[in-house]
């Protein structure tokens, strides 16, 4: 797995978790107590609101992207405090670091970051309503119980509801945390239960709920062109056609800056519609300013990747024992090389922000999923203090990583602030094609060694990956030391080059791990099949009898828990059995976002070369609790079936500095017809609770090459997968 | 221009140039915002509308092309029969993710089921192949298909 921003940043906060968990929540889960709040209710703390009817308002406090953490958030409140869910209504925090935390959908790192905490923010909240109770009936709170949103005293056959006691309960003090019994997990009647999103309804119904539905009185329409060549200037810009569009309001260069994140060079067109905003950005005429990435492409990294493959590399990042001696002494030794390419994020609600600056302060509704970054950028780029910029989070129309960068929202700032009127900018789908931050390409050159009895006891990677302006990796173009298998073979090195690129890169759901799976899975897969054994007796015993590994919070792998979940899929899968001709099935298994996944995929490849994928069998385990059932089954299948749509088809290309493809035309993704079933069982075992997300997307690409390896004896060593190779006419 | 269209039972006046289309006549024009914008192209099918019935896709037909005819957008398709069965069986089966194109699979969903009231996996591929879910929630949209038209579902 990478170890980028988000694998940093969960890591970070899982050990802080791990190491003062009362002392995070105290930080931030009772900041906002306010005591009573005549208008909704009762304000237990910054989370828990409940009306004299027993209604109970609960807040989610991260980004809402399809992930579905504005329902299993709350649910896990909802628990320790003992409410019925039907009493519960949920409400989307703004961006407010100071009373929630950090708040971002990044890294599946919502239900590990939280699971502790707001079950504790539940419980102080029951606490407080028992409190309440045995005060005005002069019993000691030890002797009442709860059910379903009531305080019951047994004993003397009193009860009272929450929303009587709530008034009260707010004005007494928080419970020390410490005093606080969580449930036995048994008597959970919320968590582990399923239940559909808080949204559905208004999802069904096509309600107003998108950053893109967004209205604020007098608000107009904006546009933005940006030079397709990644972070070019502005050399002249003729605007009067643009301006002469009906509707047009204001058409203006904007200077921007370097940072391919930040403000970047363009002309916004303001308009009374955005389709006449789109008519009159029709009719510019800009010219744009040279700039060095225009001289770059996908052609030209490839040739420098082969020329790194074929000498020496720019430095080593891991050194195990002598590899050079190892494979010298190797009964056999296979090499392989590995590519992959840019993709795009391609969330289906185009990107977009809404902004109003009125009296030196902004106001922003926005589909982020990073809002105090988002804060931060507009403040130093406008020159306003973060104090004065307001961010409403709005759920997100996809995520996928894309939504962590804020450059859309300081557009919508400074075009509104330019406009003198609230503005609404959206992006066309070229825009968002064009201007993304890409799942970086790469390139890996191995050679490994068997011993006679097909053991691994040499690994060499030679990872040629793209590097920013200062010889580092992009963004997230990294690969950690310690990728498996580092430490699993006895002689191993990593080897590392950079090839210089100006394309804006970032995290796309499970970064790094999207594309070192296929590599390391695949190659993996070659090494079991030249020393003909079965893929998975040969996994397994390359995990051998290890537990964890490494440390917790750094760089952990548990390899029993890998076992684990390999073993459990040979049953589920039907590993094993004769497959007619054409017919194949491929296992991978990988560690990412602290979930342990093992996929099967069962694929057919037809005579013309075409890959049909036919079923694909998941075991995961993510820890002993599963919060959300039905979001759990969701999640992963449908990162499985976005893993299979990447390894299909999705690619993009750069030429002469600028995204190539644009639009769904050129970019397929996975449709109805070509989505297999998915067949998941989560595996329970006594470890914390730890998110989904993110971790089922990895093994399916190389389950799927795999597969495609024993339907037809060709090995897929290169993303997309081109059919072409495959043709047996 | 203005032009008066019918949209979700109802004659409205929407004032936009000609070549201008339905889906930004709809939701700039008219405040309809259930129908979304995912390409422009007609290539993903999150602005799909019923244009007297047939499924449309609403950013690429140009609102003078509407005429007499009847649209109805998923603000309005829960007052139908079939279209209230769909929407109940993506609530049940709790079908969304990110819940973008969600208001045009139902759509599309609703168009095929009001055509073939039994559909089959393969009229199901045919008639959903059009509409693109970026999170691939597509073994819930097969199977709430299947519940809405009264067969087994498979989740």
């Amino acid at each position: 797995m990478a170890d980028g921003f988000l694998e940093n940043a969960s890591r970070r906060d899982v050990l802080r978790t791990g190491a003062a968990a009362g002392g995070l929540m105290l930080s931030f889960s009772l900041a906002g107590k306010a005591g009573a709040d005549g208008q909704a209710g009762a304000k237990l703390n910054a989370y828990v609101t409940i009306a004299p009817d027993g209604i109970v308002t609960i807040v989610s406090k991260n980004p809402e992207i399809g992930q579905g953490v504005k329902t299993s958030l709350p649910m896990m409140i909802a628990e320790e405090l003992d409410v019925d869910w039907a009493q519960v209504r949920t409400q989307q925090a703004d961006g407010d670091p100071a009373t929630y935390g950090r708040q971002f959908a990044g890294g599946s790192a919502a239900t590990p970051l939280h699971w502790d905490q707001l079950r504790q923010v539940g419980a102080a909240g029951r606490a407080m309503l028992v409190a309440a109770a045995a005060q005005g009936w002069g019993v000691e709170p030890a002797t009442c119980t709860t059910a379903s949103g009531v305080v019951f005293h047994k004993a003397s056959g009193r009860k009272a509801s929450y929303g009587s006691l709530a008034a009260k309960a707010a004005t007494l003090p928080a419970p020390d945390l410490k005093s606080l019994t969580l449930k036995d997990p048994k008597t959970y009647r919320i968590i582990g239960t399923p239940h559909a999103q808080v949204d559905t309804p208004a999802i069904v119904t096509g309600k107003p709920l998108f950053g893109i539905d967004v209205h604020v009185p007098g608000m107009l329409y904006a546009t933005f062109e940006k030079a397709p060549v990644f972070g070019a200037g502005v050399a002249s810009a003729d605007l009067a056609a643009a301006q002469g569009v009906k509707g047009v309001r204001k058409a203006f260069v904007v200077k921007g800056g370097a940072e391919l994140d930040g403000l970047l060079p363009g002309v916004a067109v303001v308009a009374d519609s955005w389709w006449q905003a789109r008519k009159g950005r029709e009719k510019l005429n800009i010219q744009w300013a040279d700039h060095p990435t225009g001289k770059q492409s996908t052609e030209a990294y490839e040739a420098a990747a082969a020329a790194f493959a074929a000498g020496a590399p720019q430095r080593t990042e891991r050194q195990d024992g002598d590899v050079e001696a190892a494979l010298k002494a190797a009964a056999k030794t296979v090499s392989a090389s590995y590519a992959y390419p840019f993709i795009a994020h391609a969330s289906l609600e185009p990107q977009n922000c809404t902004a109003q600056f009125k009296d030196g302060k902004l106001e922003i509704w926005a589909p982020t999923q990073n809002p105090e970054p988002g804060r931060q950028l507009v403040a130093k780029t406008l020159g306003i203090a973060p104090e004065n910029i307001a961010i409403h989070m709005i759920r997100c129309g996809g995520g996928f990583g894309r939504r962590l960068s804020n450059d859309y929202m300081v557009e919508a700032a400074w075009i509104a602030r330019e406009a003198g009127a609230p503005v609404k900018l959206l992006w066309t789908r070229e825009d968002d094609f064009r201007h993304d931050f890409y799942r970086p390409a790469g390139w890996h050159n191995f050679t490994a060694g068997l011993d006679a009895a097909g053991n691994v006891t040499a690994w060499r990677n030679h990872f040629v990956t793209l590097g920013d302006a200062t010889g580092q990796p992009a963004r997230s173009a990294r690969m950690a030391a310690w990728e498996f298998p580092a430490r699993f073979v006895p002689n191993y090195r990593y080897d590392l080059s950079l090839v210089p690129s100006g394309v804006p890169t970032g995290p796309l759901r499970a970064p790094g791990s999207n594309a070192l799976a296929f590599v390391m899975q695949s190659f993996i897969d070659e090494l079991a099949h030249a020393a003909g054994q079965d893929p998975i007796d040969f996994q397994l015993k390359l995990l051998g009898d290890q537990g964890l590994v490494g440390t917790l919070g750094k760089d952990a792998y548990d390899a029993g828990r890998m076992r684990g979940v390999l073993k459990r899929v040979r049953e589920t899968s039907g590993w094993g059995k004769t497959l007619p001709k054409g017919q194949g099935m491929g296992v991978a298994c990988y560690f990412s976002h602290l979930g342990y996944f093992a996929e099967v995929v069962a694929a057919s490849v037809a005579a013309d070369g075409s890959v049909k994928v036919d079923k694909v069998w998941v075991v995961a385990d993510v820890g002993r609790q599963i919060v959300n059932p039905s979001g759990a089954m969701n999640q992963v299948q449908g990162a499985v079936l976005d893993g299979l749509s990447a390894a299909l088809g999705q690619a993009v290309t750069i030429e002469a500095g600028r995204a190539v493809q644009s639009n769904f035309d050129s970019y397929p993704l996975l449709r109805m017809a070509d989505a297999p079933p998915v067949a998941v069982e989560f595996l329970i075992t006594d470890h914390p609770p730890t998110g989904l997300g993110e971790p089922a997307l990895p093994p399916v690409l190389p389950a799927l090459t795999n597969a495609i390896f024993a339907a037809t004896g060709k090995r897929i060593r290169r993303l997309p997968i081109d059919t072409g190779l495959l043709k047996s006419a | 221009m203005s032009y008066k269209i019918h949209v979700d039972g109802r004659v409205r006046e929407v004032d936009v140039e000609p070549g201008t289309p339905l889906l930004w006549a709809l939701r700039d024009g008219l405040g309809i915002l259930g129908p979304k914008y995912g390409c422009g192209i007609g290539q993903c099918g999150a602005c799909t509308v019923h244009v007297d019935g047939t499924p449309v896709r609403s950013c690429s037909f140009p609102v003078e092309m509407v005429g007499p005819a009847q649209v109805t957008t998923i603000e309005s398709i829960g007052t139908t029969a079939t279209g209230k069965k769909v929407q109940a069986a993506w609530s049940d089966l709790d079908v969304a993710q990110c819940g973008y194109c969600q208001p045009g699979q139902i759509m599309s969903a609703t168009a095929l089921l009001n055509q073939t009231p039994k559909p089959t996996d393969a009229d199901i591929d045919a008639a959903m192949s059009g509409n693109i879910c970026r999170c691939a929630t597509y073994t819930r949209i097969r199977a709430a298909i299947k519940r809405a038209s009264g067969q087994k579902e498979e989740v």
